[in-house]
């Protein structure tokens, strides 16, 4: 997409709004309608890495010091991760508007 | 030189599409369309036609698979009736907003129940917005013409738009008529080959038809709605080309005898015919009646129309179709919505008549007239007259 989807005008979407750039699906915030986020206790973690197997949503990466977080684009907040997490690094807090 | 032959309308409908090199062919049979596609299965079978014939298990597999032909670029035809159109309902959407030239005739027919196999324009008026262009003929040259034209439409790159032909079942599907086709060099010249601008292909992926959240939808249906609109001067613009061409010539609304004309007939399909002949009678009693029909219902010929209608005083408009529970015919309702704002116009009487393959008779078109006439003057109670149904 050369513009965010909200800025296209009707006149610059391509015949039948056929979508011309594979994969573009990933510019698609899929993590707006969360109610709860996580909060992490890295200080926990041993890097075992069972957060990111079992996320569903595949949104679970390790940050530059080598611990696993979700990314907020697309995380749905299922809380799948907290629930799975053996050493209880990760807790689920209400989302504030 | 060009060849007249004698020959089942239907029939000569899959010679025009082989004519046309059409690729594939996906459709299921059903009266009053078969003789159709089961010509043009023997014409893939016999080596006649080098195209891919897809023998689905339903009209909504038909269409589907029509989507994916057309998605690659193959020139794609499918023919249906009836029942058959109304389960492809919800894909005719698809094919139309992916902007997916498929031509299809469809061999008007009357829906269930009680179950009629005969011809009726309550299937057309179903899928009236599903955003196909939409042409109506009256006899079979004009079938077999106009398939020609429905396929140079649809893949014209202004156009990327799916057509639909429309036959009268029975009434014209199955009928003996003499028709001309031409040499096969005239109709390569006129239809060159089909460019479809972004086909599915591994080099090139490209989404059809992809999800559109709320932010996206509004743009991607306005855009739809302008391009169908805008098909109308590459219609008109296909209609001279072929007329300069073929010799005959096409336009969104045709006007017979409507010079002069106080009072005048609106029909579509093949009953016009009948409906001529009774003009003519009348002419010859001198009274000043003429008659026009809708040709291309969509996209709906405003200005054409408001032009054709504006001298006479009384406009008669016989559907066949109803609309339940609504406001009577479904053409006689846009056509009332297409005067609305006019400062003179016609007063509009609407007929439903010819209902599940019923004939309209000469006889019976001039009751219809002569009953218009009276109700234009007199006014009536009712939004519609249903016309021929026994007391």
């Amino acid at each position: 997409m050369t513009k965010p989807e909200g800025e296209l005008p009707w006149k610059d979407l391509e015949i039948g709004a056929i979508v011309t750039e594979p994969g573009n699906a990933a510019q698609y915030k899929t993590g707006d309608w969360r109610s709860q986020r996580t909060t992490y206790d890295f200080a926990k973690c041993i890097k075992c890495a069972l957060c990111q197997i079992f996320c569903p949503e595949g949104c679970i990466h390790q940050n530059a010091d080598g611990y696993f977080e979700a990314d907020m684009f697309y995380c749905k907040g299922c809380g799948i991760c907290a629930r799975e997490c053996p050493t209880g690094v990760i807790t689920m807090v209400e989302e504030e508007e | 030189m060009v060849k007249k032959v004698g020959m089942e309308v239907s029939v000569a409908i899959g010679e025009a599409v082989k004519l046309a090199n059409a690729d594939v062919i996906a459709a299921y049979p059903i009266t009053p369309q078969t003789h159709i596609v089961e010509h043009l299965a023997e014409l893939v079978a016999d080596g006649e036609l080098d195209a891919a014939y897809i023998p689905v298990e339903s009209e909504h597999s038909a269409m589907s698979a029509c989507l994916g032909s057309a998605a690659v670029g193959a020139r794609t035809f499918t023919a249906t009736a009836g029942q058959g159109l109304e389960l492809m309902h919800e894909v005719l959407y698809v094919a139309s907003a992916m902007r997916l030239p498929v031509v299809m005739a469809v061999a008007n027919r009357a829906l269930s129940s009680p179950l009629s196999v005969w011809g009726d324009h309550s299937d057309v008026m179903a899928v009236r917005d599903t955003g196909w262009i939409q042409l109506f003929t009256e006899n079979g040259q004009e079938v077999v013409d106009n398939v020609f034209c429905a396929f140079r439409i649809a893949e014209d790159r202004r156009v990327l738009l799916p057509v639909m032909v429309h036959l009268d079942g029975f009434h014209l599907s199955h009928v003996i008529e003499p028709i001309v086709f031409p040499e096969q060099s005239v109709v390569d010249k006129f239809l060159p080959p089909n460019k479809y601008p972004l086909p599915l292909h591994p080099d090139k992926p490209v989404t059809m038809g992809d999800f559109a959240p709320p932010i996206t939808y509004p743009e991607a249906k306005w855009a739809q709605e302008v391009n169908l609109r805008a098909s109308k001067e590459i219609i008109l613009q296909t209609w001279q080309e072929f007329g300069k061409a073929f010799g005959r010539h096409y336009s969104p609304v045709e006007s017979y005898k409507t010079e002069d004309a106080k009072v005048l007939l609106l029909t579509m399909g093949s009953f016009s015919e009948t409906a001529m002949t009774v003009i003519d009678k009348l002419r010859g009693e001198g009274r000043k009646v003429g008659l026009v029909r809708f040709r291309l219902w969509r996209p709906f010929p405003f200005e054409e129309f408001r032009q054709a209608v504006k001298d006479a005083e009384t406009l008669i408009v016989v559907d066949r179709a109803l609309s339940f529970g609504g406001p009577g015919g479904p053409v006689c309702s846009e056509v009332r919505s297409a005067l609305y704002g006019e400062a003179k116009k016609p007063k509009v009487v609407s007929f439903v008549a010819g209902l599940g393959g019923r004939d309209i008779t000469q006889a019976g078109f001039e009751t219809i007239i002569n009953k218009g006439i009276e109700i234009s003057q007199k006014g009536s109670q009712n939004e519609f007259e249903i016309f021929g149904v026994r007391d």
